[in-house]
């Protein structure tokens, strides 16, 4: 039974974890794609989510950053529970939170500075002088000096990337969501995004959740590590409680193991029939 | 096979995207209104650039539209008016139907192919792209940065559109006039003036603000409703084509009729 909602803590209570999920039942119409997740997201950390394709970590992330409304269960971020937010609560929260998209998400028909300035346009007094010293400081911080003037689709990939990065950071955020950060990326400048994010965590101690099927990139900027597997965590430690885990999925993921032929006549009619056979413990 | 069920359900189906439109349109309006009054207005900046897209860029082919239209009007009223030889009536009945429903009709149609078309792929193209979640996880209102100004741009150059297609036509038929019914330009216009009366212009400008809704919320509808991937625009862009064009002839049907009924026996 999902439980009771979790009313928004006081001020006065000492800080819990940047984000608590609990109980986290997430559907697309009649199919549900999160089966009750439950894990803490520590301040200061970076936690990777880690998953295959259809594991529901990108439905996941879209749930953390309120793009999808849950069956039931609860998020909470900065002790404030999202499905009790109003509006204009949602709106305050979001300019404390940053999100890096897969494919980036800059404005086709905006210039990279001015991506980067938008946020800080709409919610800040700021005069555009300091808005545009703070463009050009955000880009440098990313290694894009210089590229306020381009447009998106002038950009490579990882320029893209890197400019999402910066308008994620423009309003200074507590927490920093990746979705797929080196999808797509050559190893190179996909390192060079993982040394990113390691410097954004220790120049500003910032809370990094990042989504990714990444394994090497993974290991070396999480924390903690969330193994997702048709909607249920299977795993959640340290990357060495990962690395030491002798649970069948979990080594399968991390030995990057294929899945087993459909060798049984039931679990091929079963196939054929729409039941997806269970995996074997 | 049309069952009465099937009618019903078909039925309450357009009833409700209609009233999605509608609620849309009013988001729309009330969120370009604060805007007016927002010190940043920055949504503001947008419907000039909107206007300049969907108004100056439709002039040339506009034009030309416009001014055939106009010659084949009067060369069909000319048809029959010559058994009567009324032809010097020509220049009345091009007036006429063009500044109450051709002049409307015909730029709706053209503001359709070129920017109805163009919001939705717009739209959905940012929707595929996934900057539509991004502007929402940003605390930026779509609605407010992405629809307002494109209808405040579409109301106002809607009418202005329609006056000039009106003006084209009268242009485009008066080379009739002058080629086989004996006008001069000048008389042509003075003909032309006498005929019209200030309803009729009035009765076209009414529809062209209807029209002008009625394209930018089908075209934001349909854009904002995309689903995943590239094909996904393209069923978007030819859904708000198909259905803006029935709904605008569908919104002319309701006017001209509340016109006719208004106006009464003469």
């Amino acid at each position: 039974m999902p439980n009771a909602p979790i009313a928004n803590s006081s001020p006065l209570s000492p800080p819990g974890p940047a984000i608590s999920i609990r109980d986290l039942h997430v559907s697309y119409g009649e199919r549900e794609i999160l089966h009750g997740v439950t894990f803490d997201v520590p301040a200061g950390e970076t936690v990777v989510i880690l998953g295959g394709s259809g594991s529901g970590k990108s439905t996941l992330l879209r749930t953390l950053v309120g793009l999808e409304a849950p069956t039931s269960g609860d998020v909470i971020i900065r002790e404030k529970n999202l499905q009790m937010l109003s509006p204009e609560e949602w709106r305050e929260l979001r300019q404390h939170i940053g999100i890096s998209f897969q494919s980036g998400a800059l404005f086709g028909s905006m210039t990279v500075g001015e991506n980067v300035a938008l946020p800080l346009h709409e919610h800040t007094n700021l005069d555009p002088s300091t808005i545009e010293i703070m463009v050009r400081l955000k880009l440098n911080e990313v290694g894009l000096s210089g590229y306020e003037d381009y447009m998106p689709a002038q950009l490579s990939g990882g320029m893209k990337k890197r400019a999402a990065v910066a308008r994620a950071m423009a309003m200074d955020p507590e927490i920093l969501f990746f979705d797929e950060p080196s999808a797509g990326l050559d190893p190179i400048i996909a390192a060079g995004i993982d040394q990113l994010l390691l410097k954004l965590k220790e120049a500003f101690g910032i809370t990094i959740v990042v989504v990714t099927h990444e394994l090497a990139s993974a290991f070396l900027i999480a924390d903690r590590m969330v193994l997702l597997d048709k909607g249920h965590i299977v795993a959640n430690g340290t990357p060495a409680e990962l690395q030491a885990s002798t649970q069948p999925r979990v080594r399968q993921f991390l030995d990057r193991v294929a899945e087993p032929e459909l060798s049984q006549e039931i679990d091929y009619l079963q196939m054929l029939t729409g039941e997806v056979p269970r995996p074997r413990q | 096979m049309l069952s009465p069920q099937s009618i019903g359900a078909a039925t309450l189906d357009g009833l409700a995207y209609v009233g999605s439109l509608a609620r849309l349109g009013a988001y729309a309006t009330v969120a370009a209104f604060k805007d007016m009054f927002s010190p940043r207005r920055l949504a503001y900046g947008r419907a000039v650039h909107q206007a300049t897209a969907v108004g100056i860029g439709a002039l040339p082919i506009l034009s030309l539209i416009s001014f055939f239209i106009g010659t084949i009007l009067a060369l069909q009223a000319a048809y029959e008016l010559r058994k009567f030889g009324a032809l010097q009536f020509v220049a009345s009945a091009v007036a006429i139907s063009v500044s109450r429903e051709l002049g409307p009709l015909m730029t709706a149609i053209l503001v359709i192919g070129r920017s109805g078309s163009s919001f939705a792929a717009e739209l959905g193209t940012m929707k595929v792209n996934e900057e539509i979640d991004a502007m929402e996880t940003m605390a930026l209102n779509p609605i407010r940065f992405l629809v307002a100004p494109k209808l405040f741009a579409m109301l106002l150059m809607m009418p202005c559109l329609t006056i000039w297609a009106d003006f084209m036509g009268v242009v485009g038929g008066s080379v009739f006039g002058m080629i086989a019914a004996g006008f001069t330009f000048k008389t042509y216009i003075i003909a032309t003036m006498d005929a019209l009366v200030l309803r009729d212009v009035m009765t076209g400008l009414v529809k062209s603000l209807m029209f002008a809704i009625v394209i930018t919320t089908v075209g934001c509808q349909e854009g904002l409703r995309t689903g995943l991937g590239a094909e996904e625009v393209g069923r978007s862009t030819t859904a708000a084509v198909v259905k803006a064009i029935f709904l605008v002839i569908m919104v002319d049907l309701v006017f001209t009729a509340m016109f006719y009924l208004n106006a009464g026996p003469k």
